[in-house]
């Protein structure tokens, strides 16, 4: 039998949460025997192959792409999991959230005290995704099976999660493995 | 005794005292009822609604509910027990809670509280409030971001430093925290030695230059959920 697929991806992340996953140690050999990775930044596989058992998702959605990539995760995902908290509440990212979009231009590209820009125009390429009204958690974009909070959550979180999964178990995971930072 | 009362909390006979509330004759007998608003030494406020328990089938905040003979109480069931997720759902939805870089995180009773639910996320939508910071005391600041209106600093402003200088003002949806000041938290006569800097359930009132102090995993909450030390005193 072919071994089930997980795919990964971090959206408005910094990847720590990726980093979270490599974090399990030698347990990421276990981890390999049991699943392949498919679409990856782990195997840098950029496009699904095929139907995936599990998707893992950092970061919430701040941008155009970032729906784009969750609603793609959504439609090949059995089970898609929300990692971290950018994923599950926005994160850092959304601390814009409160203040208008012209203000958090200017602040990065006209105002803000290391800016540079002579010219002063604000990026505005076809190329660049446009950016959201607000940071939106995954679970307000699509539907979301499982949250795993944490600012990363810790690699032992990641692992019970996991690998309840994979041997179809639901994922009970002790209080110790549920924190928000 | 003649002063006893005799009443029920899921199915188990509890004795309590002529004046005391449930969530205080529950706690006596090393039950614990969830709360947020309520600390000892305060008067009862009934505000969160988190110690909210079915009293003969209707829900009551066991925090200012006096106890009676022979009321039958409801705590642990599932129907209490969402009542309770639900609003601490909506505590974390309404106000901005970064837990993770909140120097209260570990010791903060909200979070606690969500932990010992075992709630991975809130599954209302966040509503992203704008609310403001007072860095303006030279030892205290207020960050509204995280108040959940618990009105324990505005009692114990009150009560116990005989003070005054916090007080809600605005209603509904609009209800704050303000300072007895034109603005500033810094034109109040608020000491850093006073109640009112210490009974914070979250981090909305904090001492400044002490943040993350004790390590994780040394933290009020990281190891042991936020009621357990009430509970372990009815295994004794």
């Amino acid at each position: 039998m072919a071994k089930p697929k997980v795919a990964t991806t971090s959206l408005a992340g910094c990847f720590g949460c990726h980093m979270s996953l490599l974090d399990i140690d030698d347990r990421i050999l276990k981890l390999v025997e049991l699943v392949d990775f498919d679409k990856s930044p782990i195997d840098d596989i950029k496009e699904f192959s095929g139907r995936c058992a599990i998707g893992l998702i950092e970061g919430g959605c701040c941008n155009e792409e970032n729906v784009r990539v969750l609603q793609d995760f959504r439609k090949h995902c059995d089970i898609l999991i929300s990692v971290g908290d950018c994923a599950t509440m926005g994160g850092i990212p959304a601390m814009r959230n409160n203040i208008p979009l012209e203000e958090c231009y200017a602040e990065a590209y006209l105002d803000g005290p290391t800016v540079h820009n002579p010219s002063k125009q604000i990026p505005n390429d076809p190329e660049l995704p446009l950016l959201l009204n607000k940071v939106y958690p995954c679970h307000e974009v699509v539907k979301i099976d499982y949250h795993l909070p944490g600012c990363p959550p810790s690699a032992d979180t990641l692992w019970e999660a996991l690998v309840a999964l994979l041997s179809d178990k639901p994922v009970a995971l002790p209080y110790a493995l549920i924190k928000y930072d | 005794m003649s002063d006893t009362i005799n009443f029920i909390i899921d199915g188990v006979e509890i004795q309590g005292r002529e004046g005391q509330t449930i969530l205080e004759a529950a706690e006596a007998a090393g039950i614990y009822i969830p709360r947020l608003c309520h600390l000892k030494g305060l008067t009862p406020h009934g505000s969160c609604r988190v110690c909210t328990v079915l009293v003969n089938g209707r829900p009551q905040a066991s925090c200012t509910q006096p106890v009676a003979e022979g009321i039958v109480v409801e705590s642990e069931s599932e129907r209490v027990q969402q009542i309770r997720r639900d609003i601490i759902d909506m505590l974390f939805v309404e106000g901005n809670h970064f837990c993770m870089f909140c120097e209260k995180s570990g010791n903060c009773e909200l979070q606690a509280m969500a932990y010992r639910f075992g709630i991975p996320t809130p599954k209302f939508p966040y509503q992203f409030p704008k609310r403001g910071v007072d860095a303006s005391h030279p030892d205290i600041f207020v960050d509204h971001n995280r108040c959940i209106l618990c009105g324990r600093c505005v009692r114990a402003s009150r009560d116990l430093d005989g003070k005054h200088v916090f007080d809600f003002v605005d209603r509904g949806p609009h209800k704050r925290v303000a300072v007895n000041a034109e603005a500033r938290l810094a034109d109040t006569n608020l000491d850093a030695s006073d109640k009112a800097t210490e009974v914070c359930p979250v981090g909305a009132i904090l001492r400044k230059r002490v943040g993350y102090a004790v390590p994780v995993g040394k933290r009020l909450y990281d190891e042991k959920p936020i009621g357990s030390d009430i509970e372990a005193a009815k295994t004794k």
